[in-house]
């Protein structure tokens, strides 16, 4: 392994092996908890209704980007390359397709966020509804987008930098396993070393950020029924004989329930 | 057959004087708060004119409803789920504040408190969205009466459409022409586009009334919806991040009182009953391939509340008696489907809406006394509903898709109770052949005079209440200082305006009022923070910048003042 020979240093341990965990836990736990408290202001806080000239172009041009980069992410950090090989996908095969969409997408992600903060900052209506929170998720997500695209940019002129599949990614892979592989990660260049700690500052506050939205994508749209009838009691005196049909669900949010048992 | 219950609207055109009081009192009642500024649940629009959001009617632009695709289907006029999935980012075509109208306010505060000088002293008008000065220009209807629809009468698209089918007659006539009011609230469809867009199914009819409403905890603001209803009246809360609509006062309706604009409409045109309808047959009358059939198709859901059959059907779904006796008193069914004079707003649509008017007589009526004619007399009436053509044919874009066959009857089954109960209230005798003309007997006809004239609020509001064994559900859920934070927080979770659980309604009130009585002034004028407008205390205790502190010195020399220092003891009633 290129990284063999990298000492580990407390460090390494600390970032690598024990910081994943906490972000982790930020994440997963914040989400939870957000999700149960938060129901109300789980929303993307649309802001078309001020402007919609830019956001047209801005946000598919974001949305489609940011997808896109993440199905990258996911094909290069989990699928180990003994799988590719066996595939007959040779290493140069990859990196070119892995350059080319990557590039396209991550550009687009760029332009398409850039765009978006500039139309934040110079819309009127839309900076007055820009909160602190705002301004902090879009430094730590246009910071991590830049990262990323820094380390890809100079990983093609400077051949010294290390290969991400064999240090990153069985890092990644083994953080799930709970063995985090400190040494493979230690052996990483600077430059993917800050952009995945980037990214865990962006994924510890996601969850109390407008980001959350990403979770709920609406993908049950494509299967539900148009029509959705709901009855204003779940009990319904009296009708306990009529099966619910689907789409028929008795109205009550997780919260009310919530209420309702503890007292 | 399954039979649901329905609550519906009539509203009688021609006694609506626009006076737009339904529209501020609901305003009063649900959108008083940041965020719904520019939205009004209820709105009165004059027409002819471009309405509200302005040319909502254009669905070529605005592509809201239902449309038959090739195999004769159903399907979103904004398009099918996977096309509504790809334009979630940025909803195609959405209204912007520009096309509803920028809200505002006055810097009253300034006009009042100005310091003496040469210059008299203004109010200027303050954006409510970015809090700068503004220009107005435009609300919520600014169409002009008569004398404006020369000017801007050609702008409403449905005047566009009668003048393409009926080329270039209109052009000079218009002028000269017809103006009514129109009242719209959310329609409560039974084919909800709104819902149907909806990608999060946070918008939901409710089986026992068939109110519509949105789901505020599972509403994502994917504002999908706001594109698909054709009436626009699903509004986006930009503050709160969620959709809001017209609720039909569900907390009214539940313990059997009327809405906020029927129960304050002054010219008493609005009746609220229930229909029983047949829910499996919806779809199949929303797809009639013939638009001018949709009204009978619509109608033809309506079941006869009399007939033991459907009273069985209705009674196996669960519908309590009270109920099936309110359909049968119900004044909404009486109009609509006994008497033939109620007709949905653009069934068009396709979504089978259930607030149904009475089209206007008056602008015949007008025209005719304008002339000099008698526009109480049968024949002149009956003559001019056929040859005034554009009024008719406009109301029939609106009312049956352009079928004016319908509308006129519906106009001479009015004109006829109009003559025929002249002849009544000057003593003369009836004169049956006018009730005749228009298929109806004259006891037909005084019932529904009756109803259209001098009912009183209980025949006009026939509104069955929610059940007492349902009432534990209606109470508000939870203490009201048993939420986080406490009292105190407001609407403030931890992400910002409006997140956390929705504050219960009695502490929201509370929370308004203190902070009316002790807000700054909307328009930023920080000149002012700190002092109390009169006009919002409520007389009692002494808020914080009523009085002038006294200092350690105004208390060692002066007596203590007789007045209302101490809050509690002055009263004008206790000290007489
Ligand atoms: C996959 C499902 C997703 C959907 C359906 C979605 C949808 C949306 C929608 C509807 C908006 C509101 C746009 C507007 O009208 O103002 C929005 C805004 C936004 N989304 Fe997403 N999103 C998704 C995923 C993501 C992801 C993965 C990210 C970031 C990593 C993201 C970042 C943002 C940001 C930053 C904004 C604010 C844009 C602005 O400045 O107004 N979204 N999203
Ligand atoms: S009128 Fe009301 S129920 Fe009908 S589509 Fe619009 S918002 Fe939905
Ligand atoms: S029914 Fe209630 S919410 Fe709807 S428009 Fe009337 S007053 Fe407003």
């Amino acid at each position: 392994m290129d990284g063999a020979e990298v000492p580990v240093g407390i460090w390494d341990v600390l970032l690598w092996g024990v910081l994943p965990y906490i972000v982790l836990a930020f994440f997963i736990g914040g989400t939870v908890w957000r999700y149960r408290y938060d129901q109300f202001g789980w929303t993307t806080r649309s802001s078309q209704l001020y402007e919609s000239r830019l956001l047209r172009w801005a946000s598919p041009l974001f949305h489609f980007g940011i997808l896109a980069v993440l199905v990258g992410h996911i094909v290069g950090l989990v699928i180990p390359r003994a799988w590719t090989d066996s595939l007959g996908v040779t290493e140069d095969m990859y990196h070119v397709m892995a350059l080319g969409i990557g590039s396209i997408a991550g550009i687009g992600t760029l332009v398409g966020i850039v765009l978006l903060v500039y139309r934040r900052r110079t819309t009127g209506p839309v900076f007055m509804a820009t909160t602190k929170n705002d301004k902090f998720m879009y430094v730590l997500l246009v910071g991590a987008i830049l990262a990323g695209l820094a380390v890809t940019a100079i990983s093609v002129f400077d051949h010294s930098v290390t290969d991400y599949r064999s240090t990153v990614s069985p890092w990644f892979r083994s953080i799930w396993i709970l063995q985090p592989d400190v040494a493979a990660m230690a052996a990483a260049s600077l430059g993917f070393k800050v952009h995945v700690l980037w990214a865990f500052a962006l994924f510890a506050v996601w969850p109390f950020t407008r980001l959350v939205h990403a979770f709920t994508a609406p993908l049950h749209y494509l299967f539900r029924p148009y029509i959705v009838y709901r009855s204003r009691d779940s009990r319904r005196p009296g009708r306990g004989t009529v099966p619910v049909r689907r789409g028929w669900d008795p109205v009550g949010t997780p919260d009310r329930e919530r209420t309702r048992t503890r007292r | 057959m399954r039979i649901m219950a329905q609550t519906a609207m009539v509203m009688a055109l021609d006694k609506c004087i626009g006076c737009h009081t339904c529209s501020v009192t609901c305003k009063q009642a649900w959108t008083n708060r940041a965020g719904t500024e520019y939205v009004w649940f209820n709105n009165v629009e004059t027409r002819p004119g471009q309405g509200y959001p302005r040319r909502y009617e254009d669905q070529e632009k605005w592509r809201g409803g239902w449309e038959l695709n090739r195999r004769g289907n159903l399907r979103l006029k904004s398009g099918g789920r996977l096309a509504k999935m790809f334009g979630i980012f940025a909803s195609p075509v959405q209204p912007e504040l520009k096309d509803y109208y920028e809200p505002w306010t006055y810097d009253y505060e300034n006009l009042i408190n100005a310091p003496a000088g040469d210059d008299f002293p203004v109010a200027r008008p303050k954006s409510l969205i970015t809090g700068k000065d503004t220009r107005i220009s435009w609300s919520a209807n600014w169409d002009d009466n008569l004398g404006g629809t020369a000017g801007s009468g050609h702008l409403d698209p449905i005047v566009e459409k009668v003048r393409r089918e009926s080329e270039d007659k209109v052009r000079f006539e218009f002028e000269q022409t017809f103006m009514f009011y129109l009242p719209r609230i959310c329609e409560h469809c039974l084919n909800p586009s709104c819902m149907a867009s909806c990608p999060s199914g946070a918008i939901y009819k409710r089986a026992e009334d068939g109110i519509v409403l949105v789901d505020q905890d599972r509403c994502r603001g994917w504002r999908q919806c706001v594109t698909g209803c054709p009436y626009k009246k699903i509004y986006y809360n930009h503050k709160s991040g969620k959709a809001e609509k017209c609720t039909f006062c569900y907390p009214r309706v539940e313990v059997g009182i009327p809405t906020v604009c029927a129960e304050t409409c002054v010219g008493r045109l609005r009746y609220i009953g229930i229909f029983l309808y047949d829910a499996d047959r919806v779809t199949e009358a929303a797809s009639v391939p013939d638009e001018q059939d949709l009204y009978e198709a619509q109608l033809d859901l309506m079941m006869d509340p009399h007939d033991p059959a459907v009273i069985e059907a209705a009674r196996a779904e669960g519908i309590p008696e009270d109920w099936l006796d309110a359909a049968r008193r119900s004044p909404v069914y009486k109009l609509a489907k006994e008497m033939r004079v109620a007709l949905p707003l653009h069934p068009e649509y396709r979504t089978m809406p259930m607030v149904w008017y009475v089209p206007p007589l008056s602008p015949v009526v007008d025209l005719l006394k304008d002339q000099g004619h008698d526009g109480e007399d049968a024949e002149n009436l009956f003559g001019a509903i056929e040859s005034l053509r554009i009024p008719v044919e406009y109301l029939a874009e609106l009312f049956t898709a352009g079928d004016t066959r319908l509308v006129t009857d519906v106009l001479r089954r009015l004109a006829a109770m109009r003559s025929y109960m002249r002849d009544i209230t000057l003593g003369r005798e009836a004169d049956e052949s006018i009730a005749r003309a228009v298929g109806m007997t004259g006891a037909q006809v005084q019932e529904m005079y009756r109803l259209m004239a001098i009912a009183k609020y209980g025949e006009r509001y026939v509104i069955p209440s929610a059940h007492v064994e349902d009432a534990h559900n209606l109470e508000e859920l939870g203490c009201s200082l048993d939420v986080d934070g406490g009292p105190g927080m407001g609407q403030m979770g931890g992400f910002g305006e409006a997140s956390g659980r929705p504050v219960p309604v009695a502490q929201e009130t509370f929370m308004a009022l203190q902070a009316r009585q002790t807000a700054d002034d909307p328009t930023g004028n920080t000149q002012l923070a700190g002092r109390v407008n009169l006009l919002n205390w409520d007389g009692h205790g002494t808020p914080e910048g009523l009085f002038p502190h006294r200092t350690a010195e105004d208390v060692g020399q002066v007596e203590e003042p007789p007045g209302p220092a101490d809050g509690t003891t002055t009263r004008s009633g206790e000290t007489a």
